[in-house]
């Protein structure tokens, strides 16, 4: 018993080595990595032929972190990579986890993409509100008037609502949860994982450091209890209707639907091809 | 044309350059085509969405170039032999990820045919304006291995190579072609399967707890595991170590490291470089010319020879790494190099250096048409 106390029941999905990791205190971070690690281990998937992509800023050295095949690409670009690896061995399964600078911003074109492509890829996104890794900058999610170093007389630009572009896109999985909802976000990842298709789960996720240190949101904890008191479970909830207000962040899984992926339908053109009837 | 989902389509044919590289890719084992239409690549992505799926392979149209060499980047790393075909304008685009694939080692094949600029210029109009593009376009330092056909048949036998050298040194690879080469219709010949030498890229000898994914064998290049074969490697653009874990502040590390990525090609460059060398022999004027142009230039020193005087062609197969130590042997022996390319001064530069005292006259040419031969030939006769 004492020995199996010992080992970190997350273990077997780390890789050791890389940590520990580089996340500031309070930071969501390392529970969207938890419940990843947790949503694979109460799944029946085989580690081997799992691959982990993420871009550039503080969430994407999680692919470092996960004992898997894993890959850190530039800037915006893991969609897109993903992508072709995915198409590549049809076998992988290949999850994208990412910031929604690097997602939406940079990489906004590879996400809305490979949406409308249905590729069968799950897309993670950790949203905290800025760029944190650069020191705090306003990004594509960033509230209007929020206080970032970019927008020191205030924010006005509208940010985007992440499910409703999702939803729009043609996303056959979406859902939002904060990383106080550490049970229902794992549930969600798992189902992500066995959907066909690109499934999308928006993770609001503290900064308190960087971002909650600016706009007066106090630490982590603080922040915590600002998702509790704001959020409200809605599934099937219209994702038009579920930006984010301080008052408001609806949660829940916006859309489950079944649509062909883009990977399917080009096996079914190769196997007609080489039937000689293409 | 029979095409019967056979790869290899061995045989006799009159076909266009872009065609030619899209069938030296498949009969390479090129399984796997992320590109965006440009002008005058597209028949490239054409001919690959016609024809991957007769045998098995991947073609995509992506949302830009740099999701393209993205995708390509994702499908190399899951094993799959890779290439993406661009123009100037896509080129540049490719150029954040070029780096990418330089970082992580990552081998594909990435076709240039370039057309006039900068930016938009003339897209249906040949030049040889990328060719610094290609040796210096992505940020840090590294080593392109960059291949200028002249000929369809050197697109097909030149694609194959850039495959074959992509694979040995885990390397990105560029094929330069011009509009021209690009377009142009030629006789191409197929040779069978089995006399086409296939190289593919070496696999780890150790099991998984064993593998460092960027630990270098004596030839500095790392065997390489690739996704869902067990090794559970981690891959990033960040200077990393052996085992590829990140080492952002430490100099040594990224001392060793991007030493190592240029050296791999540097150490190598004889065995990599091509070059043709004609009527050099007895030589006092030498061509240095390569694509189009080398065609050009190959008719003037035939016609200065005709005509009594002693001319020469070095044909650049090879442009990266480039050819110094021929540009320079060349030049001990010669009075004056002419150097006839479609910009308005690249390689030139590089002959220069290499040529140290010899003098090197530039003939530059933009927009539509190739250098004349006769225009070749008149500069010959002025260097004499």
């Amino acid at each position: 018993m004492m020995s199996e106390d010992s080992v970190h029941p997350l273990g077997r999905f780390l890789r050791e080595g890389m940590i520990p990791h580089i996340w500031c205190e309070g930071c969501g971070n390392g529970i969207i990595l938890n419940c990843f690690g947790r949503a694979l281990g109460e799944s029946e998937f085989d580690l081997n032929k799992i691959v982990v992509v993420s871009g550039i800023g503080c969430i994407g050295r999680l692919s470092g972190y996960t004992n898997t095949d894993s890959y850190h690409t530039t800037h915006g670009r893991p969609i897109a990579f993903a992508t072709g690896a995915k198409l590549a061995n049809p076998e992988l399964k290949v999850v994208v986890i990412s910031g929604d600078g690097d997602l939406f911003a940079i990489g906004g074109n590879h996400f809305i993409h490979a949406a409308r492509r249905n590729i069968d890829i799950q897309v993670i996104c950790a949203n905290n509100f800025n760029y944190g890794m650069t020191g705090g900058q306003y990004g594509p999610t960033t509230p209007l008037e929020a206080w970032t170093t970019t927008t020191p007389y205030g924010n006005i630009e509208h940010p985007f609502n992440l499910v409703h572009l999702a939803a729009a896109s043609g996303a056959v999985y979406v859902a939002r949860w904060t990383t106080l909802h550490v049970r229902r976000l794992t549930e969600s990842i798992k189902k992500a994982l066995q959907k066909e298709g690109f499934s999308f789960i928006e993770v609001i996720t503290p900064c308190p450091e960087i971002y909650g240190r600016r706009n007066k949101m106090g630490t982590g904890i603080d922040m915590m209890n600002w998702f509790k008191k704001a959020s409200e479970v809605q599934h099937n909830y219209d994702p038009a209707k579920a930006g984010i207000t301080p008052e408001r962040i609806i949660v829940g899984e916006f859309v489950d639907i079944e649509k062909p992926t883009y990977g399917r339908l080009l096996r079914e053109i190769i196997a007609k091809v080489q039937k000689g009837r293409g | 044309m029979t095409e019967k989902n056979k790869a290899i389509l061995t045989g006799i044919h009159f076909m266009d350059g872009d065609t030619a590289c899209a069938e030296g890719a498949l009969a390479a084992g090129c399984r796997f085509f992320a590109g965006y239409p440009i002008t005058p690549a597209t028949e490239i992505a054409e001919r690959m969405a016609r024809r991957l799926p007769q045998v098995g392979g991947i073609y995509i149209q992506m949302e830009d170039e740099l999701g393209s060499i993205a995708a390509v980047i994702g499908a190399s790393y899951a094993g799959v032999k890779a290439m993406t075909a661009t123009s100037g304008p896509g080129f540049s685009l490719m150029q954040e990820n070029i780096g990418l694939a330089f970082m992580t080692e990552a081998p594909c094949v990435i076709v240039d045919i370039m057309r006039g600029g900068p930016s938009t210029g003339q897209p249906t109009m040949p030049s040889q304006q990328d060719v610094m593009q290609a040796k210096w376009g992505s940020h840090g330092d590294y080593e392109m291995i960059s291949l200028a056909p002249s000929s369809v048949q050197e697109m097909f036998d030149l694609t194959i190579e850039a495959f074959n050298l992509a694979e040995t040194y885990r390397t990105p690879v560029t094929v330069l072609a011009d509009a021209i080469v690009g377009h142009m219709y030629e006789r191409v010949k197929i040779p069978a399967d089995e006399a086409i030498r296939i190289v593919n890229r070496k696999k780890p000898g150790v099991p998984p707890e064993k593998y460092a994914p960027f630990q270098p064998d004596n030839d500095l290049v790392p065997p390489m595991a690739c996704f869902g074969e067990g090794y559970r490697f981690y891959a990033t653009g960040l200077t990393h170590d052996e085992s590829g874990k990140p080492r952002t502040s430490s100099a040594k590390a990224q001392q060793k490291l991007v030493q190592r990525l240029c050296d791999k090609i540097r150490k190598n460059a004889e065995k990599i470089v091509k070059i043709q060398e004609v009527m050099l022999e007895d030589a006092e004027v030498a061509v240095v010319a390569y694509g189009i142009s080398s065609r050009a230039a190959l008719s003037a020193v035939r016609k200065a020879r005709e005509a009594g005087i002693k001319a020469g062609l070095l044909r650049l197969v090879t442009l990266w790494p480039f050819p110094d130590w021929h540009v320079s042997r060349i030049a001990k022996q010669t009075d004056a190099i002419i150097v006839p390319e479609m910009n308005y001064g690249q390689i030139v530069r590089e002959v220069e250096r290499a040529a140290k005292e010899t003098p090197v006259i530039f003939l530059p040419k933009l927009g539509e048409e190739p250098h004349r031969p006769l225009e070749i030939l008149d500069t010959i006769r002025r260097a004499k």
